[in-house]
């Protein structure tokens, strides 16, 4: 076969199999994240069935894949929704951010991995996965529940808080002096809020120009924005995904239920393809030696979720039953731990991060919606629809 | 009635709550894809839903229908039946009248009355809150609130001007 229709036939059954995966997934009523994760572990160097003509191409496919996670992220909140929320949620937020911080820093220091692969590490324990919670809360209806605003608000926090320390680690893993990378993190926190605050005046301007009736218009329009922007964003060191995450932002008004519609189908292939790669180019052979530390740290990091989620539901005056579920629901990560961990690629003294990330998503992503399912009790429970 | 209490839902929309009589709590979520979601929760455990509902547009609009029909017309006629000297009534404008594509400024039925129109219903269409540079047709009819002599006189300068 050529070089053009192996790409087709390897690119096509990596895809395939991914269906498969999915299907399977919906099939547990589990996060399909761990299982495309395995699938890249397995198709990957040293895996099952190494794949080599198509690799270039799923790395582009990859980094769409993080542009669009983070577009979609952007798009699911306002401008004004983030300011209100940051006021309101500052200290749960920031309570949050040290208990779950802090244990990835310090293992990445016990592990002798020196500060900036550490920081690494402290990203990747930090973030809840908004997308696996999001899925979590609808099936198991607890989207009315009291405690829903406070779990929510703790998610807008965190991602205004990745969007300062996605540039921030990009510019660190870039090395350089001291001076440098401080300079690089005030230009984009100043680029951030200047970003944020452009969002909050212009309203539904933006959302208005880029769309149109057509959907092929507005899918278009949409993209390339996104792109220029994410690139742009990259020029400067800030990292694409900021880029796209403020373009999401910025986008708001009734165009956005339109976006959510055109943009899922994309993002949920690219978003596949990434964490495909990012199994891909992570050595399977690696993950025995960091499985002991990956299940430590999920132990201690699932407590300290709890730990934050109670403290906060309970400072919003809810009950003991549901302080306990919004501490078990913040418990799961992944994609966003993925992302960290995929930017410290090249990063020295980080070569094992990308096993650990792996080994300790594809544990938190399945054990945290698992809790809390188990803290539902689903006999006094009739979801009907 | 009891106050329905509004929280937003960043990255999934509006919550509309309130507690009924026997303590549970009762409300909708609006979801930014226009999805309504009906639940309920025990007095128990006044956090946690133990029934959630997905509705349709169409599911919402029967349920609404089924319950008895808009809040706000049941509200007004509350406010009819509480308030003394004050009437509310709905006078259809029929083929006669001076002031048919006149506004209702041009009537001058404020100045003249002291009766404020709240509404104007025009075949299905409700017209809430219509400013006074609005045009009145024949066969709309003006939802009206003032006292019961205002409201007369209104009906007379409809029909003779």
């Amino acid at each position: 076969m050529d070089h053009g229709a192996l790409l087709l036939v390897e690119l096509g059954a990596v895809v395939l199999v991914l269906g498969i995966l999915a299907r399977l997934a919906s099939r547990l009523a589990i996060s399909p994240i761990p299982l495309y994760l395995l699938a890249g572990l397995a198709i990957g160097e040293g895996g099952l069935v190494p794949v080599v003509t198509s690799e270039e191409f799923i790395e582009v496919g990859a980094e769409l894949g993080v542009i669009f996670l983070l577009l979609m992220l952007g798009l699911e909140y306002s401008a004004r929704e983030l300011v209100v929320g940051i006021r309101s949620v500052a200290p749960a937020g920031l309570v949050d951010l040290a208990l779950n911080f802090s244990p990835g820093f310090v293992a990445g220091l016990l592990l002798g991995w020196g500060i900036v692969p550490s920081l690494f590490l402290g990203g990747v324990t930090y973030i809840s996965s908004t997308g696996v919670i999001a899925k979590l809360l609808n099936d198991l209806g607890w989207t009315g529940n009291r405690e829903t605003p406070v779990v929510l608000s703790i998610l807008v926090f965190e991602d205004l808080a990745m969007a300062i320390l996605l540039p921030t680690l990009a510019a660190l893993a870039l090395g350089g002096s001291t001076a440098g990378a401080i300079l690089t993190v005030g230009i984009a926190i100043g680029i951030m809020t200047a970003a944020i605050a452009f969002a909050y005046r212009q309203g539904d301007l933006l959302g208005e120009l880029v769309f149109h009736r057509s959907d092929e218009v507005s899918l278009l329009s949409v993209f390339g924005l996104t792109l220029v922007i994410a690139g742009l964003a990259e020029g400067v060191s800030i990292s694409a995904a900021v880029g796209a995450f403020l373009v999401g932002i910025s986008l708001s008004g009734e165009a956005v239920a339109r976006a959510d519609a055109l943009l899922t189908p994309l993002r949920d292939l690219f978003a596949a393809v990434f964490f495909v790669f990012f199994g891909l180019s992570t050595d399977p052979g690696e993950i025995p030696g960091v499985l002991l530390v990956a299940v430590l740290l999920g132990v201690v990091t699932a407590a300290t979720k709890i730990i934050g989620g109670r403290w906060a539901a309970r400072r919003n005056g809810i009950g003991p039953a549901g302080q306990r579920r919004a501490g078990l629901i913040l418990m799961a990560r992944g994609e966003f731990s993925i992302i960290i961990a995929g930017l410290a690629a090249g990063v020295d003294g980080a070569e094992e991060l990308p096993a650990l990330a792996a080994a300790y998503v594809l544990l938190m992503a399945v054990t945290g919606p698992l809790a809390a399912k188990l803290a539902d009790p689903g006999r006094r429970r009739a979801t009907v629809g | 009635m009891p106050k329905i209490e509004e929280t937003s839902l960043p990255g999934v929309g509006l919550r509309l709550d309130f507690t009924a009589e026997d303590g549970s709590r009762i409300g909708v979520v609006h979801h930014r894809t226009g999805r309504r979601e009906l639940f309920v929760c025990t007095a128990e455990d006044p956090d946690a839903a133990v029934v959630s509902l997905n509705l349709s547009d169409e599911d919402s609009h029967a349920l609404s229908e089924a319950l008895g029909g808009s809040t706000v017309i049941a509200n007004l006629m509350d406010l009819q039946q509480r308030v003394k000297g004050l009437a509310i009534d709905w006078l259809s404008v029929d083929g006669e009248t001076p002031y048919a594509g006149k506004t209702i400024g041009d009537a001058r039925i404020r100045t003249r009355t002291g009766v404020s129109v709240v509404a104007v219903i025009r075949g299905d269409q409700p017209h809430p809150a219509p400013g006074p540079d609005f045009r009145i047709e024949t066969s709309d009819t003006l939802v009206v609130v003032g006292t019961p002599e205002g409201i007369k006189s209104v009906h007379e300068i409809l029909t003779a001007g």
